[in-house]
């Protein structure tokens, strides 16, 4: 394959077109060859104090992110000029495929998903080597060299079992078409975010393999690999709150969570990230938990591992599939052992040397963010074990069972209460050691106005139960101590702009991210204390009423999109007998593919959506259909919380003193002679 | 407090917050698992009574019955071996169709009839459920051998 593209008939303009494929895979080849060598001697150089090897990691770096992206646009060029003698092309695309849905098919199955994993990977050790230039030099070496060594895993692994650019000869006629549930915008960012998040995390690892290896373990690998850990958390943030509205309007169940094991393998990173930038900053700031946050900062990685492996290899939803290929179990498995095995090993030889850190009292925010931190990998764990458990249950012939939504929720609310209690104090609390009575007094107001609204609100909205009322009063803790935490930093008398301005990106940026939790629980619990949902049969002209409005069925046409035929049905909406919306809900059969698909219709509203969508015809009646009403208060105030807690991140991150400190550090290591 | 005491009681409340832990994941899991049957083993009582649980199979061809009020379902899950009637009342998903694998969830009454609460197909045409390919599979077994065995008789 390689000597196919010999330079000399590289003039011939067809054939170099026809071969496009073969150059991304020959691209392929030699990014594996540079990643390598980039898992190789920077380490190397690093640990012999040779300059010249480490010097050689920021070259191979660049290097390998240009071969990548290479490597990617063949496979994007593939789709958009529908080469079907390319096998995945011809799995995943159609002729009809409008062209943006071409380009997002190149992540729409296993082999593709995986090399944009790389690409990014290849992306985010290209930004590392640029934006590393205040760092020592032996630090910047063994970073890159083990997201060299990861890359070199992942390389491996597309190259011997799926590749992208196996041919398929004779080629297909047309191809078999993507699957219509991944036709929608929210498809085409909702992986690539998600990516980012998880190969983010491969940062945060590689810092703490860093700092491991170098023995070197004070604070400055925190300060270090703070932000880019928040940077990846910003991500995976928006990729599973994207993945979870587009569940919400494309899937047509209205649900926005529905606990299926392809979730929670983006939700279990996610936790253990959000412990991991909470510890990050106890590190940091106070030389507390090394250990602690070098544990997680290798489980956030090793998670997210698992979970990009479970999510596109089939092990989950079919342990078959493991059978099926087992070339590709077998590499994962052993890609798995060999990453975590091998990091714990590091950290069990090392950690000895890390120390315990700045001591700290049993009252004091250290400990809140510690308790808060063993909650959120609780919380992880007991995730682990309801998406597991079925597999292991079956590999050891005990049966087919499945563990639903009751057990996550169940195993979360009692998790969940504690958390939001400790986060409403973990900002006021003192660091080192506080006092018990001096903090409830400040803070009596702030929980009792917080206990008074959870309390009353609910009896506005028509229906009081246990469960809004506790939803409510976490929510309003959250806010009522996060204003006490604002006016203690900005009240009182003279200049508020100054003291305004005084206070720290980072000091806003988690007031955020924390507001957006707030809002968060506040669309959580309303939606599913309050929601109304309705199937019934809808005859042209029939009318419902439900929550307030009257829906009136205008029966369906017949339609034509671009690669469907769809029934869309005209529904009216009003209320007190004035118009509110007509909404179109659609029932699609794609023409490639034949399946059919739900279309569902949405009015948003900042208090609620109307959720239309189409069952089925009826048959033997005069054009009426299976329809689903609901209604769904407060919906979106779930993705408007998981947004803030995002830009909560963006905030934290832009924080100059993260510039500035690393400054003062290396003049500090200057001045050492180091 | 000595530090002695005070690591002392780290470790008491690490170990509280960690059994009760446990026991909520151990407790959530005994109350939230639903079991697998294929119509076969339904058939030979092997599934629990006045317990929800899951059947996996295919849609029998030309079993699937609307009910008048559109939404009542009534359809028949098999394994090529054995069927179990089923009775459903909501909106299908979408790729519920005759001949397809299938997976539902639900009492079996003393009538022999499921009455199911969820059903569900997968995302994917050609994908079927494993528990679904399972039933057939373990069903095309069985087949195998009682054909294995008539010769003899």
């Amino acid at each position: 394959m390689v000597g196919r593209a010999h330079p000399t008939i590289t003039n011939n303009y067809l054939k170099v077109i026809s071969m496009i494929p073969e150059i991304g895979h020959f691209a392929l080849i030699i990014a594996l060859f540079l990643a390598l060598c980039l898992g190789v001697l920077p380490i190397i150089g690093a640990a012999r104090d040779n300059a010249v090897l480490s010097g050689t990691a920021r070259p191979l770096a660049y290097g390998q992110f240009v071969l990548l992206a290479v490597a990617f646009l063949c496979l994007t060029y593939a789709f958009v000029v529908d080469d079907f003698s390319v096998l995945y092309v011809a799995q995943h695309s159609n002729s009809q495929l409008p062209v943006i849905y071409k380009m997002s098919a190149v992540w729409g199955g296993h082999e593709g998903s995986l090399l944009l994993w790389a690409f990014l990977l290849g992306a985010w050790i290209l930004a590392v080597a640029m934006f590393s230039r205040h760092l020592p030099g032996e630090m910047v070496a063994r970073v890159l060299g083990v997201m060299g060594l990861v890359s070199v895993g992942f390389l491996l692994f597309m190259l011997l079992t799926s590749n992208p650019f196996d041919r398929l000869l004779p080629a297909a006629a047309d191809g078999r078409d993507l699957n219509p549930l991944l036709q929608d915008p929210g498809l085409v960012i909702h992986p690539p975010m998600l990516y980012m998040g998880y190969v983010g995390f491969s940062v945060a690892f590689a810092f703490a393999i860093a700092a491991l290896l170098g023995g070197r373990m004070d604070a400055t690998w925190a300060r270090w690999s703070r932000p880019w850990t928040t940077v990846a958390w910003v991500f995976m943030t928006a990729g599973i709150s994207i993945g979870s509205w587009w569940a919400y309007y494309e899937l047509g169940w209205g649900g926005w969570w529905f606990w299926d094991p392809v979730e929670n393998a983006s939700f279990m990173p996610w936790l253990i990230g959000t412990a991991l930038i909470h510890s990050l900053a106890v590190t940091e700031k106070r030389g507390a938990f090394k250990s602690w946050t070098v544990l997680l900062a290798i489980a956030a990685f090793s998670l997210s591992l698992l979970g990009t492996f479970l999510v596109r290899s089939g092990v989950l939803t079919s342990v078959h599939s493991f059978a099926a290929d087992p070339k590709r179990g077998i590499f994962i498995l052993s890609f798995l052992v060999i990453v975590i095995g091998a990091s714990l090993l590091l950290f069990a030889w090392r950690a000895p040397k890390i120390g315990l850190g700045g001591k700290f009292d049993l009252l004091s925010r250290e400990a809140l963010l510690l308790s808060n931190n063993v909650l959120l990998s609780v919380a992880t764990a007991s995730v682990f074990i309801g998406t597991l458990y079925p597999l292991f249950m079956d590999a050891l012939g005990f049966g087919k069972l499945s563990v639903g939504p009751p057990y996550f929720e169940a195993v979360f609310v009692p998790l969940i209460v504690p958390m939001v209690l400790m986060m409403g104090l973990g900002p006021l609390a003192r660091w080192k050691k506080f006092s018990a009575p001096e903090l409830a007094k400040r803070v009596r107001w702030a929980f009792a106005s917080a206990v008074l609204i959870a309390l009353l609100l609910p009896l506005t909205m028509g229906q009081w139960t246990a469960m809004i009322a506790l939803g409510l009063l976490l929510a309003f803790w959250i806010i009522t101590s996060m204003i006490l935490s604002l006016h203690e930093r900005l009240g009182g008398h003279g200049n508020f702009m100054q003291r305004a301005r005084g206070q720290s990106l980072s000091y806003y940026g988690m007031q955020l991210a924390h507001l957006g939790v707030a809002i968060f629980i506040i669309g959580v619990t309303l939606v599913s204390g309050y929601e109304t949902e309705r199937d019934v049969r809808m005859d042209v002209g029939d009318t419902l009423q439900a929550g307030g409005y009257e829906f009136r069925f205008n029966g369906a046409t017949d339609v034509e999109g671009p690669n469907y035929v769809a029934a869309r049905g005209r529904v009216s909406v009003s209320q007190d007998g004035k118009l509110v919306t007509e909404l179109f809900p659609e029932k699609r059969q794609y023409n490639a593919s034949g399946m059919p698909m739900t279309e569902a219709a949405i009015s948003p509203g900042l208090l609620g959506d109307l959720y239309v969508s189409l069952g089925e015809p009826i048959p033997d009646s005069a054009g009426a259909w299976a329809v689903r009403v609901y209604i769904k208060p407060f919906v979106d105030w779930i993705w408007a919380g998981t947004l803030l807690m995002g830009l909560g991140g963006v905030l934290a991150v832009s924080d100059r003193r993260y510039r500035m400190r690393r400054k003062t550090k290396l003049t500090m290591l200057a001045a050492e002679g180091k | 407090m000595k530090p002695r005491q005070k690591r002392a009681m780290f470790i008491v409340a690490a170990v509280a917050g960690l059994a009760a832990a446990v026991g909520l994941v151990l407790n959530a899991l005994e109350n939230n698992v639903s079991l697998y049957f294929t119509p076969t083993q339904v058939f030979n009582n092997e599934a629990p009574h006045g317990r929800s649980f899951r059947i996996g199979g295919v849609v029998e061809e030309g079993s699937v019955k609307r009910e008048t009020d559109g939404l009542t379902v009534n359809f028949v899950i098999t394994d090529m071996h054995k069927s179990i009637p089923v009775v459903y009342k909501g909106i299908l998903p979408d790729l519920f169709t005759e001949g397809k694998g299938v997976v539902a969830q639900g009492r079996v009454e003393a009538d022999g009839v499921m009455r199911a609460d969820e059903v569900l197909a997968k995302h994917d045409e050609n994908y079927m459920a494993p528990e679904a390919a399972d039933a057939l599979k373990k069903a095309e077994a069985a087949n195998a051998a009682a054909a294995k065995e008539t010769p003899i008789k």
